[in-house]
């Protein structure tokens, strides 16, 4: 009998504009730093193509089911991490709380990092590049002592940069320029973040896809460097007995499970903006495989730069002796060249041993030079700079080079922020009346004030605690306790049900194997050997101290006890709610059953929640 | 270029120079320095001889506090740099970096910043407004939709009306007498 017309019924749930900008940001929170500086790393010392098999093993019976499950749980229950777990079950409502407090914690540090990129970036406008020449000391008769003895780069890192203390009880004092660079990322986060994924969901367009026109500018361009294809046959040679060691099998299920963000709540969050009927199912493979592709991809540019610099810095030393040895014996110059140089030394070896012992050769090895191997902050900030010096137009590729990193970093802080905002949003922590982007601006507020302490002189060592402790164990934790609540709690039957219901398609056998059984067994395999991995080396680290004797050699220090505490506060803190929460509610449903009155909670289904 | 006796020349003249310039003496010829041991390698030893001092040769720290004066002439004789001419025992003063008067970064920086900064503000605003339309429009909608319930229900609930026995105008109905009186 109404004339009005039928207005639709909204739950005023935000969503996404199509499938694609979802698809784009599960993405792009996949593929973050880690993909370009932690993979190829573990490539490389573990025995290079052979590591790809443990790889694509821990991807298929680890990675794979575990995104489905944080996809399919956000997408059926159509909230945040917080409120999914606790209707699934309010004894497991700690999980969405531990997922929230690790998405905190990491997104704190992780904007440093980014911080630490944009400044590199913005000093890539210079010419010469500031990490390419050493500064004078004071009275202009040489270069700076401490840059002298390490190299250049280093000093523009660890000095420029940074301005590191000797030791982490020394906190030094704050750095003002990485404060204003830290202003400036949370500020260009709370731009991208501000309305939640309205905004993110238009920023992550560029912020996900420009990588990969970076990687590939890199990859044309790093392979028409010399020395680039001895970097690729170095990292792709199959070395198949270090798969023996099972230190290997526990690289590639720590990386791939870290690799793919899971357990931040933040899958869960983006999948709750989903439409109900949607194949979570194909979606989960396809960003499983596209974040396992990019990593290969990235590592085949670093690679060919990495082999161009070892390659470089062989010429330099062949060069060196070569000069040391015209010049001791006066041959005329261009005698000896690099390709026949070590038949010249073996000559002079023989007819005059005792010139060439004195000149002091060093023994230039361009497997060595390969060898050395970084990862991390160390291959971006320190090996890639360096060899980004030795291109012709650095300027352009260190900028290239750091907006890519800005990117992948940027893509990856929107799923952080994602998973602490949306379960605020939902706790209605701030009246429903107040816009989104005073929730948002808070957040960014807060953490910006917090992130301050990182940018004293120690705090390059803290983020490397943080990332070490609050951003490893617990994540296993929690995910294991997913696993176990999905497929035992809330059990498999329910949600078999209700996957079919949004995908439309029966659940495979593969998938019923690998949540009851592979994926739970292999995460709690992977918790006890990497926890007992952890403790086995006493908690340190290796500070920066150009007063050390063996300097420029960083020097191995243990962490003072209250460092200790908070390295095990750290991942405590997550851990700790799971069975806080499960008993908070424990106590609760025991004094409310003394009360006759209650109604019990009515069984929760995918279905019912959205016809 | 072949290192010949005109280039051998021109050292000495440089050389020479030199010595005139730092001491500014007059004095020193061409034929005050001589070259010895010449290589393949093109090195050598020389010295400056002093005619002036019954022919002794200039003390090497002299010669080397000359040349250090002048090393950028030398060097530019030749078309070399310090590196492809290199004098043993003399090193060279390195010339600072160049710094612009306002760091580069901070520049960069700066436009970064004011960047974001325009854009926080710019949806900051646009939200604001889509806020107040959106109140604007959710009261007119609402207005609407009690204009649209009144004009339905035109005061009584159609329900409540007993259809049979016809519909009783609300608006004669506030009158106490229903029926005419007879």
């Amino acid at each position: 009998l109404s004339a009005t017309p039928e207005i639709p019924k909204e739950d005023g749930r935000p969503k996404w504009d199509n499938k694609f900008q979802y698809i784009l940001s599960c993405i792009g929170f996949a593929v973050g730093l880690g993909n370009v500086w932690r993979f190829p790393y573990l490539c490389q010392i573990h025995g290079g193509g052979a590591f790809l098999i443990p790889y694509f093993i821990a991807l298929l019976f680890e990675g794979i089911p575990l995104l489905h499950l944080e996809l399919a749980l956000g997408q059926c229950l159509r909230k945040g991490s917080v409120g999914a777990w606790n209707t699934i079950s309010p004894y497991l409502g700690g999980i969405g709380v531990g997922s929230w407090v690790v998405s905190v914690l990491v997104s704190l540090y992780y904007n440093t990092v980014l911080t630490w990129v944009m400044w590199y970036f913005i000093n890539s406008f210079q010419e010469p590049l500031p990490w390419s020449v050493c500064p004078l000391n004071e009275n202009r008769t040489g270069f700076n002592e401490e840059c002298y003895e390490s190299t250049a780069v280093n000093y523009f890192w660890y000095r420029k940069t940074l301005n590191i203390t000797p030791d982490i009880a020394e906190s030094g004092t704050l750095q003002w320029w990485l404060i204003l660079c830290l202003a400036t990322c949370w500020a260009i986060v709370y731009l991208c973040t501000i309305r939640g994924i309205e905004t993110t969901g238009k920023a992550i367009y560029v912020t996900a896809i420009f990588p990969y026109l970076v990687l590939t500018i890199f990859l044309i361009q790093g392979l028409t460097l010399p020395g680039a294809t001895d970097g690729l046959i170095y990292l792709f040679t199959p070395n198949l007995n270090t798969l023996k060691n099972p230190r290997v099998w526990l690289d590639a299920a720590t990386q791939i499970f870290f690799s793919l963000s899971l357990a931040f709540g933040g899958l869960i969050a983006f999948a709750s903006y989903n439409p109900a009927k949607n194949d979570c199912e194909k979606d989960a493979v396809t960003v499983a495989v596209v974040n396992s592709m990019t990593s290969l991809y990235a590592s085949i540019p670093v690679f060919s730069v990495l082999g161009f610099k070892a390659t470089t810095a062989y010429w330099d030393c062949l060069d060196r002796n070569i000069i040391s040895i015209i010049n001791e014996f006066d041959l005329p110059e261009e005698s000896i060249m690099r390709q026949n140089y070590t038949s010249w030394v073996s000559f002079l070896n023989s007819s005059y041993p005792e010139k060439i012992a004195g000149l002091k050769l060093k023994s230039c090895n361009l497997q060595e030079f390969l060898d050395q191997s970084v990862s991390g902050t160390g291959l971006a900030f320190i090996v890639f700079t360096q060899a980004i010096i030795l291109m012709p137009g650095s300027q352009a590729w260190a900028i290239l080079f750091f907006i890519m990193l800005f990117s992948l970093g940027l893509s990856s802080m929107f799923g952080n922020i994602e998973g602490v905002f949306t379960p605020l949003l939902e706790l209605q922590i701030i009246p429903k009346s107040a816009p989104k982007e005073l929730l948002s601006g808070i957040i960014c507020l807060i953490s910006f004030l917090i992130a301050l302490c990182f940018t004293l002189g120690s705090g390059s060592y803290w983020i490397d605690i943080f990332d070490r402790y609050a951003a490893s164990v617990p994540l296993l934790v929690i995910a294991f306790f997913e696993v176990i609540g999905v497929a035992y709690i809330y059990k498999i039957k329910r949600f078999s049900k209700d996957v079919e219901w949004m995908t439309g398609r029966k659940l495979n056998l593969y998938w019923h194997i690998t949540w009851r059984f592979i994926s739970p067994l292999l995460l709690l395999t992977v918790f006890m050997a990497f926890v007992t991995l952890q403790m086995l080396k006493p908690p340190g680290y290796a500070a920066w101290n150009p007063k050390y004797e063996g300097f420029p050699m960083k020097e191995e220090k243990v962490y003072p006890p209250w460092v200790q505490a908070i390295c095990v506060l750290l991942p405590a803190l997550p851990c700790v709610c799971v069975p806080l929460v499960a008993l908070f509610h424990l106590v609760k449903q025991k004094r409310r059953s003394k009360d006759p009155s209650v109604v019990p909670p009515e069984v929760f289904s995918c279905q019912g929640a959205n016809s | 270029y072949a290192w010949d006796a005109n280039e051998e020349y021109l050292f000495k003249a440089m050389v020479a120079f030199a010595m005139r310039r730092y001491s500014s003496k007059s004095t020193t010829q061409i034929s005050n320095v001589l070259l010895c041991n010449v290589t393949d390698r093109v090195s050598f030893w020389f010295v400056v001889t002093d005619s002036s001092k019954n022919v002794t040769t200039v003390p090497g720290s002299e010669v080397e506090a000359a040349i250090r004066m002048n090393r950028n002439r030398i060097n530019s004789a030749f078309l070399l740099s310090d590196k492809t001419l290199q004098f043993l025992k003399i090193t060279s003063t390195l010339s600072p970096p160049v710094e612009p008067s306002t760091p580069v970064w901070l520049i960069v920086f700066g436009v970064v910043l004011c960047l974001s900064v325009a854009g926080i503000v710019f949806l900051i605003v646009s939200g604001i407004q889509k806020h107040k339309k959106r109140n604007k429009e959710s009261t007119e909608r609402e207005n609407l939709e009690e204009k649209v319930e009144v004009t339905l229900e035109n005061g009584i609930p159609c329900e409540a009306l007993d259809l049979k026995a016809g519909r009783i105008n609300g608006v004669f109905a506030a009158d106490d007498e229903r029926f005419t009186s007879l």
